[in-house]
Protein backbone atom coordinates (compact mmCIF):
# COMPACT_ATOMS: atom_id res chain seq x y z
CA UNK A 1 0.00 0.00 0.00
CA UNK A 2 1.28 3.18 -1.15
CA UNK A 3 2.32 5.66 1.67
CA UNK A 4 -0.09 9.24 1.33
CA UNK A 5 1.91 12.42 2.94
CA UNK A 6 -0.45 14.24 5.41
CA UNK A 7 0.49 18.11 6.83
CA UNK A 8 -1.18 19.88 9.14
CA UNK A 9 -1.08 22.06 12.58
CA UNK A 10 -0.86 19.99 15.81
CA UNK A 11 -0.91 22.63 18.66
CA UNK A 12 0.61 25.18 16.60
CA UNK A 13 3.64 23.48 15.54
CA UNK A 14 3.98 21.92 11.58
CA UNK A 15 4.10 18.22 11.00
CA UNK A 16 4.32 15.83 8.40
CA UNK A 17 4.40 12.72 7.72
CA UNK A 18 4.07 9.97 5.64
CA UNK A 19 1.08 7.54 6.67
CA UNK A 20 -0.60 4.63 4.82
CA UNK A 21 -3.74 5.35 2.71
CA UNK A 22 -6.82 5.18 5.11
CA UNK A 23 -5.33 5.74 8.22
CA UNK A 24 -7.43 7.16 10.91
CA UNK A 25 -6.34 10.55 12.28
CA UNK A 26 -6.34 8.74 15.54
CA UNK A 27 -3.57 6.62 14.62
CA UNK A 28 -1.92 8.49 13.09
CA UNK A 29 -1.25 11.23 16.12
CA UNK A 30 -0.57 8.07 18.30
CA UNK A 31 1.65 6.26 16.55
CA UNK A 32 3.26 8.63 13.86
CA UNK A 33 3.53 11.74 15.72
CA UNK A 34 3.39 10.44 19.21
CA UNK A 35 0.50 12.38 20.67
CA UNK A 36 -1.06 9.94 22.91
CA UNK A 37 -3.73 12.32 24.21
CA UNK A 38 -6.26 11.03 22.00
CA UNK A 39 -7.28 7.82 23.55
CA UNK A 40 -8.68 5.08 21.46
CA UNK A 41 -11.65 3.58 22.96
CA UNK A 42 -14.33 2.33 20.80
CA UNK A 43 -13.23 3.18 17.33
CA UNK A 44 -17.02 3.21 16.76
CA UNK A 45 -17.58 6.95 17.17
CA UNK A 46 -19.83 6.05 20.52
CA UNK A 47 -17.35 7.00 23.19
CA UNK A 48 -15.78 10.20 22.58
CA UNK A 49 -12.35 9.57 24.18
CA UNK A 50 -10.83 10.17 20.83
CA UNK A 51 -12.23 13.55 20.45
CA UNK A 52 -9.84 16.45 19.18
CA UNK A 53 -10.85 19.90 17.68
CA UNK A 54 -10.32 20.21 13.95
CA UNK A 55 -10.37 23.90 12.57
CA UNK A 56 -12.11 25.10 15.41
CA UNK A 57 -14.93 22.27 15.66
CA UNK A 58 -15.01 18.98 17.64
CA UNK A 59 -14.61 15.71 16.25
CA UNK A 60 -13.55 11.92 16.53
CA UNK A 61 -10.13 11.72 15.38
CA UNK A 62 -10.81 7.38 15.41
CA UNK A 63 -13.66 8.23 12.66
CA UNK A 64 -11.70 11.11 10.49
CA UNK A 65 -9.05 9.81 7.96
CA UNK A 66 -5.34 11.75 8.08
CA UNK A 67 -5.80 11.75 4.93
CA UNK A 68 -8.84 14.83 4.66
CA UNK A 69 -6.79 16.65 7.49
CA UNK A 70 -4.27 18.66 4.90
CA UNK A 71 -3.68 22.20 6.16
CA UNK A 72 -6.08 21.68 9.18
CA UNK A 73 -5.53 23.42 12.70
CA UNK A 74 -5.83 20.42 14.89
CA UNK A 75 -5.55 20.55 18.90
CA UNK A 76 -6.01 17.74 21.23
CA UNK A 77 -5.22 18.35 25.20
CA UNK A 78 -1.64 17.43 24.75
CA UNK A 79 -1.66 20.99 24.05
CA UNK A 80 -3.24 22.80 26.28
CA UNK A 81 -0.87 23.60 29.69
CA UNK A 82 1.57 26.81 28.48
CA UNK A 83 4.72 26.71 30.22
CA UNK A 84 3.93 23.90 32.57
CA UNK A 85 1.09 25.86 33.73
CA UNK A 86 -2.09 23.50 32.94
CA UNK A 87 -4.89 24.84 31.31
CA UNK A 88 -7.72 26.16 33.79
CA UNK A 89 -9.89 23.51 32.44
CA UNK A 90 -7.04 20.84 33.48
CA UNK A 91 -6.93 22.18 36.70
CA UNK A 92 -10.49 21.99 37.30
CA UNK A 93 -10.73 18.43 36.29
CA UNK A 94 -7.85 17.88 38.70
CA UNK A 95 -9.09 19.99 41.74
CA UNK A 96 -12.83 18.51 41.48
CA UNK A 97 -11.76 14.77 41.06
CA UNK A 98 -13.25 14.30 37.42
CA UNK A 99 -10.65 12.26 36.82
CA UNK A 100 -10.75 8.37 37.87
CA UNK A 101 -8.88 6.49 35.78
CA UNK A 102 -8.45 9.47 32.85
CA UNK A 103 -8.78 7.29 29.80
CA UNK A 104 -11.96 10.11 29.12
CA UNK A 105 -10.48 12.95 30.24
CA UNK A 106 -8.67 14.32 26.91
CA UNK A 107 -12.10 13.36 25.30
CA UNK A 108 -14.16 15.40 27.49
CA UNK A 109 -11.57 17.96 27.65
CA UNK A 110 -11.57 18.45 24.29
CA UNK A 111 -15.90 18.47 24.40
CA UNK A 112 -15.49 20.88 27.28
CA UNK A 113 -12.88 23.50 25.73
CA UNK A 114 -15.07 23.70 22.59
CA UNK A 115 -17.88 24.71 24.32
CA UNK A 116 -16.22 27.42 26.71
CA UNK A 117 -14.59 28.90 23.79
CA UNK A 118 -18.02 29.30 22.09
CA UNK A 119 -20.14 29.88 25.55
CA UNK A 120 -18.16 31.43 28.26
CA UNK A 121 -20.17 31.27 31.19
CA UNK A 122 -23.03 28.00 29.97
CA UNK A 123 -25.61 26.35 32.10
CA UNK A 124 -25.56 23.12 33.36
CA UNK A 125 -27.82 21.76 30.68
CA UNK A 126 -24.83 23.22 28.50
CA UNK A 127 -22.45 21.42 29.81
CA UNK A 128 -24.62 18.36 29.57
CA UNK A 129 -25.05 18.92 26.06
CA UNK A 130 -22.06 19.17 25.22
CA UNK A 131 -20.51 16.14 26.62
CA UNK A 132 -23.18 14.16 25.69
CA UNK A 133 -21.11 12.37 23.23
CA UNK A 134 -18.24 11.42 25.72
CA UNK A 135 -18.69 8.48 27.79
CA UNK A 136 -17.54 8.14 30.97
CA UNK A 137 -17.75 4.73 33.23
CA UNK A 138 -16.04 5.39 36.32
CA UNK A 139 -17.42 9.30 37.91
CA UNK A 140 -20.90 8.99 37.29
CA UNK A 141 -20.33 12.47 35.67
CA UNK A 142 -21.18 14.76 38.18
CA UNK A 143 -17.77 15.53 38.46
CA UNK A 144 -16.99 16.71 35.27
CA UNK A 145 -20.30 18.77 34.70
CA UNK A 146 -19.34 20.46 38.04
CA UNK A 147 -15.27 20.69 36.98
CA UNK A 148 -16.78 22.27 33.39
CA UNK A 149 -18.54 24.81 35.34
CA UNK A 150 -16.02 25.85 37.69
CA UNK A 151 -13.39 26.19 34.98
CA UNK A 152 -15.71 28.53 33.30
CA UNK A 153 -16.35 30.62 36.68
CA UNK A 154 -12.46 30.55 37.13
CA UNK A 155 -12.07 31.66 33.16
CA UNK A 156 -14.75 34.51 34.04
CA UNK A 157 -12.74 35.62 36.87
CA UNK A 158 -9.84 36.33 35.35
CA UNK A 159 -11.38 38.13 32.49
CA UNK A 160 -12.92 40.65 35.43
CA UNK B 1 -5.90 -1.44 7.58
CA UNK B 2 -5.10 -0.76 4.06
CA UNK B 3 -7.73 1.23 2.50
CA UNK B 4 -7.06 3.81 -0.51
CA UNK B 5 -8.30 7.16 0.05
CA UNK B 6 -9.24 8.41 -3.31
CA UNK B 7 -9.89 12.71 -4.00
CA UNK B 8 -11.84 14.01 -6.91
CA UNK B 9 -12.99 17.17 -7.05
CA UNK B 10 -16.45 16.71 -8.86
CA UNK B 11 -18.72 14.41 -8.36
CA UNK B 12 -18.64 12.55 -12.36
CA UNK B 13 -15.28 11.66 -11.70
CA UNK B 14 -16.10 10.08 -8.49
CA UNK B 15 -18.56 7.96 -10.12
CA UNK B 16 -16.14 6.35 -12.61
CA UNK B 17 -14.05 5.17 -9.37
CA UNK B 18 -16.80 3.98 -7.07
CA UNK B 19 -18.11 1.33 -10.02
CA UNK B 20 -14.86 -0.78 -9.18
CA UNK B 21 -15.54 -3.52 -6.25
CA UNK B 22 -15.04 -2.64 -2.63
CA UNK B 23 -15.34 1.16 -3.07
CA UNK B 24 -17.91 3.09 -1.33
CA UNK B 25 -18.47 6.73 -0.81
CA UNK B 26 -16.83 8.37 1.87
CA UNK B 27 -18.98 11.51 3.66
CA UNK B 28 -18.45 12.21 7.48
CA UNK B 29 -17.48 8.90 7.91
CA UNK B 30 -19.34 8.05 10.59
CA UNK B 31 -20.50 5.13 9.23
CA UNK B 32 -17.84 3.91 6.09
CA UNK B 33 -14.73 4.58 8.45
CA UNK B 34 -16.74 2.92 11.46
CA UNK B 35 -17.35 -0.01 8.88
CA UNK B 36 -13.93 -0.05 8.45
CA UNK B 37 -12.51 -0.13 11.97
CA UNK B 38 -15.14 -2.42 12.81
CA UNK B 39 -13.17 -4.57 10.04
CA UNK B 40 -15.41 -5.14 7.00
CA UNK B 41 -13.18 -6.38 4.51
CA UNK B 42 -16.01 -5.32 1.38
CA UNK B 43 -14.56 -2.29 1.56
CA UNK B 44 -10.68 -1.92 0.06
CA UNK B 45 -11.28 1.62 -1.07
CA UNK B 46 -12.91 5.15 -0.31
CA UNK B 47 -14.15 7.77 -2.62
CA UNK B 48 -14.57 11.77 -1.55
CA UNK B 49 -15.45 14.39 -3.53
CA UNK B 50 -14.27 17.80 -2.73
CA UNK B 51 -16.80 20.16 -4.90
CA UNK B 52 -17.98 22.64 -2.06
CA UNK B 53 -21.36 22.82 -3.83
CA UNK B 54 -22.35 19.59 -2.06
CA UNK B 55 -21.52 21.49 1.09
CA UNK B 56 -24.83 24.23 0.43
CA UNK B 57 -27.96 25.07 2.13
CA UNK B 58 -30.42 26.95 -0.19
CA UNK B 59 -33.30 28.35 1.19
CA UNK B 60 -35.85 30.06 -1.15
CA UNK B 61 -39.20 30.30 -1.88
CA UNK B 62 -40.28 28.24 1.07
CA UNK B 63 -38.22 25.43 -0.36
CA UNK B 64 -34.77 24.23 0.68
CA UNK B 65 -32.23 22.06 -0.80
CA UNK B 66 -29.33 20.58 1.37
CA UNK B 67 -25.89 19.56 -0.35
CA UNK B 68 -25.21 15.80 0.84
CA UNK B 69 -22.34 17.53 2.42
CA UNK B 70 -24.24 18.92 4.82
CA UNK B 71 -23.47 18.03 8.23
CA UNK B 72 -26.41 17.82 11.13
CA UNK B 73 -24.81 20.60 12.67
CA UNK B 74 -24.91 22.90 9.76
CA UNK B 75 -28.55 22.12 9.75
CA UNK B 76 -28.95 22.68 13.51
CA UNK B 77 -27.78 26.09 13.50
CA UNK B 78 -29.47 27.71 10.55
CA UNK B 79 -32.08 29.95 11.28
CA UNK B 80 -34.24 29.18 8.57
CA UNK B 81 -33.98 25.26 8.87
CA UNK B 82 -35.83 25.31 12.32
CA UNK B 83 -38.43 23.18 11.93
CA UNK B 84 -35.70 20.39 10.69
CA UNK B 85 -33.33 21.25 14.07
CA UNK B 86 -34.66 18.53 16.52
CA UNK B 87 -34.09 16.03 13.81
CA UNK B 88 -30.63 17.44 12.92
CA UNK B 89 -29.94 17.55 16.68
CA UNK B 90 -31.15 14.14 17.18
CA UNK B 91 -28.15 12.29 15.52
CA UNK B 92 -25.36 11.66 17.50
CA UNK B 93 -23.21 14.26 19.74
CA UNK B 94 -21.71 16.89 19.17
CA UNK B 95 -18.77 15.63 17.18
CA UNK B 96 -20.64 13.26 15.35
CA UNK B 97 -23.25 16.06 14.55
CA UNK B 98 -20.01 18.17 12.93
CA UNK B 99 -18.88 14.78 11.08
CA UNK B 100 -22.55 13.63 10.29
CA UNK B 101 -24.17 14.07 6.83
CA UNK B 102 -27.22 14.58 5.46
CA UNK B 103 -26.21 12.71 2.39
CA UNK B 104 -24.71 9.56 4.88
CA UNK B 105 -28.11 9.66 7.09
CA UNK B 106 -30.20 8.56 3.26
CA UNK B 107 -28.34 5.25 3.94
CA UNK B 108 -28.13 4.85 8.03
CA UNK B 109 -29.46 1.53 8.74
CA UNK B 110 -31.56 1.23 11.76
CA UNK B 111 -31.25 2.60 14.62
CA UNK B 112 -29.73 5.11 12.79
CA UNK B 113 -31.53 7.40 10.47
CA UNK B 114 -33.20 9.76 12.38
CA UNK B 115 -33.05 12.25 10.24
CA UNK B 116 -34.47 10.76 7.29
CA UNK B 117 -37.26 10.21 9.29
CA UNK B 118 -37.93 13.51 8.97
CA UNK B 119 -36.86 13.87 5.31
CA UNK B 120 -39.43 10.82 4.41
CA UNK B 121 -42.40 12.92 6.66
CA UNK B 122 -41.53 16.04 4.82
CA UNK B 123 -41.83 13.98 0.69
CA UNK B 124 -38.40 15.47 -0.09
CA UNK B 125 -36.57 14.84 -3.42
CA UNK B 126 -33.21 12.96 -3.43
CA UNK B 127 -30.79 14.25 -6.17
CA UNK B 128 -28.39 12.38 -7.43
CA UNK B 129 -25.92 12.46 -10.43
CA UNK B 130 -28.76 10.73 -12.58
CA UNK B 131 -31.71 12.38 -11.99
CA UNK B 132 -33.91 13.30 -8.69
CA UNK B 133 -36.50 11.04 -7.36
CA UNK B 134 -38.87 10.97 -4.49
CA UNK B 135 -37.25 10.14 -1.15
CA UNK B 136 -39.80 6.49 -1.07
CA UNK B 137 -38.04 5.66 -4.05
CA UNK B 138 -34.48 6.04 -3.32
CA UNK B 139 -34.75 4.39 -0.20
CA UNK B 140 -36.58 1.05 -1.42
CA UNK B 141 -33.70 0.95 -3.98
CA UNK B 142 -30.88 2.10 -1.68
CA UNK B 143 -29.00 -0.74 -1.38
CA UNK B 144 -28.41 -1.36 -4.93
CA UNK B 145 -27.86 2.51 -5.94
CA UNK B 146 -24.37 2.88 -7.19
CA UNK B 147 -24.90 6.79 -7.84
CA UNK B 148 -23.83 9.74 -5.78
CA UNK B 149 -26.01 11.26 -4.17
CA UNK B 150 -25.71 15.23 -4.32
CA UNK B 151 -28.71 17.00 -2.86
CA UNK B 152 -32.17 16.90 -1.26
CA UNK B 153 -34.67 18.53 -1.60
CA UNK B 154 -38.34 20.38 0.13
CA UNK B 155 -41.17 22.19 1.03
CA UNK B 156 -40.25 24.09 4.22
CA UNK B 157 -43.00 23.11 6.33
CA UNK B 158 -44.75 25.60 8.87
CA UNK B 159 -43.41 25.17 12.32
CA UNK B 160 -47.01 24.28 13.89
CA UNK B 161 -47.46 20.99 10.46
CA UNK B 162 -44.12 19.25 11.96
CA UNK B 163 -43.29 17.25 14.38
CA UNK B 164 -40.62 14.91 14.96
CA UNK B 165 -40.03 12.91 18.11
CA UNK B 166 -36.57 10.13 18.78
CA UNK B 167 -37.39 8.39 21.38
CA UNK B 168 -34.14 7.19 23.50
CA UNK B 169 -33.20 5.55 26.63
CA UNK B 170 -30.28 7.65 27.57
CA UNK B 171 -30.62 11.47 27.73
CA UNK B 172 -29.66 13.72 26.12
CA UNK B 173 -28.28 11.16 23.75
CA UNK B 174 -29.17 7.86 22.82
CA UNK B 175 -29.69 5.47 20.12
CA UNK B 176 -33.10 5.73 19.04
CA UNK B 177 -35.51 3.30 20.40
CA UNK B 178 -37.52 4.78 17.59
CA UNK B 179 -38.60 8.18 15.59
CA UNK B 180 -41.25 9.67 14.22
CA UNK B 181 -42.06 12.50 11.82
CA UNK B 182 -45.36 13.85 10.80
CA UNK B 183 -46.23 16.34 8.68
CA UNK B 184 -49.76 17.46 9.39
CA UNK B 185 -52.10 20.25 7.73
CA UNK B 186 -55.08 20.78 9.44
CA UNK B 187 -58.23 23.19 9.14
CA UNK B 188 -59.19 25.99 11.14
CA UNK B 189 -60.84 24.29 13.66
CA UNK B 190 -58.29 21.60 14.23
CA UNK B 191 -59.41 18.75 11.59
CA UNK B 192 -56.53 16.74 9.77
CA UNK B 193 -56.96 17.15 6.12
CA UNK B 194 -53.63 15.68 5.31
CA UNK B 195 -51.15 13.49 7.04
CA UNK B 196 -47.86 11.83 6.30
CA UNK B 197 -46.30 9.75 8.84
CA UNK B 198 -42.91 8.35 8.98
CA UNK B 199 -40.94 5.74 11.71
CA UNK B 200 -37.45 5.08 12.29
CA UNK B 201 -36.57 1.60 13.25
CA UNK B 202 -40.04 0.02 12.59
CA UNK B 203 -37.73 -1.52 9.73
CA UNK B 204 -34.57 -1.85 8.45
CA UNK B 205 -34.79 1.58 7.49
CA UNK B 206 -37.11 4.27 7.58
CA UNK B 207 -40.61 3.55 6.19
CA UNK B 208 -44.07 5.38 6.01
CA UNK B 209 -47.34 4.51 8.23
CA UNK B 210 -49.77 4.73 5.99
CA UNK B 211 -52.62 3.11 7.66
CA UNK B 212 -51.56 5.85 10.47
CA UNK B 213 -52.00 8.21 8.09
CA UNK B 214 -55.26 7.22 6.72
CA UNK B 215 -57.14 6.69 9.87
CA UNK B 216 -55.78 9.96 11.34
CA UNK B 217 -57.56 12.03 8.47
CA UNK B 218 -60.98 14.23 9.35
CA UNK B 219 -60.05 13.39 13.19
CA UNK B 220 -58.95 16.29 15.11
CA UNK B 221 -55.87 15.56 17.63
CA UNK B 222 -57.67 14.17 20.80
CA UNK B 223 -56.76 11.15 22.46
CA UNK B 224 -60.44 10.14 21.17
CA UNK B 225 -60.56 11.06 17.27
CA UNK B 226 -56.08 9.43 17.42
CA UNK B 227 -57.36 6.29 18.93
CA UNK B 228 -57.72 4.46 15.42
CA UNK B 229 -54.70 6.03 14.15
CA UNK B 230 -52.85 4.42 17.11
CA UNK B 231 -54.55 0.89 16.66
CA UNK B 232 -53.14 0.61 13.22
CA UNK B 233 -49.48 1.99 13.56
CA UNK B 234 -47.99 -1.13 13.82
CA UNK B 235 -49.50 -2.01 10.50
CA UNK B 236 -46.51 -3.06 8.11
CA UNK B 237 -43.92 -2.67 10.39
CA UNK B 238 -41.29 -5.41 11.45
CA UNK B 239 -39.12 -3.27 13.98
CA UNK B 240 -35.69 -4.60 15.01
CA UNK B 241 -34.05 -5.97 17.59
CA UNK B 242 -30.74 -4.42 18.46
CA UNK B 243 -29.01 -4.08 22.06
CA UNK B 244 -31.08 -0.91 22.86
CA UNK B 245 -34.76 -2.80 22.40
CA UNK B 246 -36.48 -5.94 21.13
CA UNK B 247 -38.85 -5.57 18.08
CA UNK B 248 -41.67 -6.41 20.64
CA UNK B 249 -40.63 -3.79 23.25
CA UNK B 250 -40.68 -1.47 20.15
CA UNK B 251 -44.19 -2.23 18.59
CA UNK B 252 -45.81 -1.76 22.11
CA UNK B 253 -44.21 1.44 22.67
CA UNK B 254 -45.15 3.13 19.17
CA UNK B 255 -48.61 4.08 19.75
CA UNK B 256 -47.83 5.31 23.03
CA UNK B 257 -45.17 7.82 21.80
CA UNK B 258 -47.15 8.05 18.18
CA UNK B 259 -50.05 9.24 20.91
CA UNK B 260 -47.97 11.67 22.56
CA UNK B 261 -46.29 13.25 19.11
CA UNK B 262 -49.98 13.85 18.22
CA UNK B 263 -51.98 14.90 21.11
CA UNK B 264 -48.83 15.99 23.40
Amino acid sequence: MAKVPVQFTLNGSEKAEFVESGTTLLNALRDKIGDTSPKGGCHQGTCGACSVIIDGELRLSCLTLAETCGGANIKTTAGLAEGGVLHPLQRAFLDGFATQCGFCTPGMIMAAKVLLDRTPNPSREDVVEALSGNVCRCTGYEPIIQAVLSAARANSQNVA
Amino acid sequence: MSLALQTFSTVKDASAALQAAGARYLGGGTLVVRAANEGDVSLSSLVRVTDPSLSRIAVSGGKARLGASVTMAAVARHPELNALSPAARAVGGPAIRNMATVGGNLFAPAPYGDFTVALLALDAIVVTEDGEMPIETFLTGRNASRAVVTAVAFPLPAAESFRFRKVSRVKPKGVSVLSIAALLQRTSDGVVTSARIAFGCMADRPMRAKAAEKALLGCKLTSKEIAPALAAAGAGTSPITDPIASAWYRAEVLPVHLGRLLVG
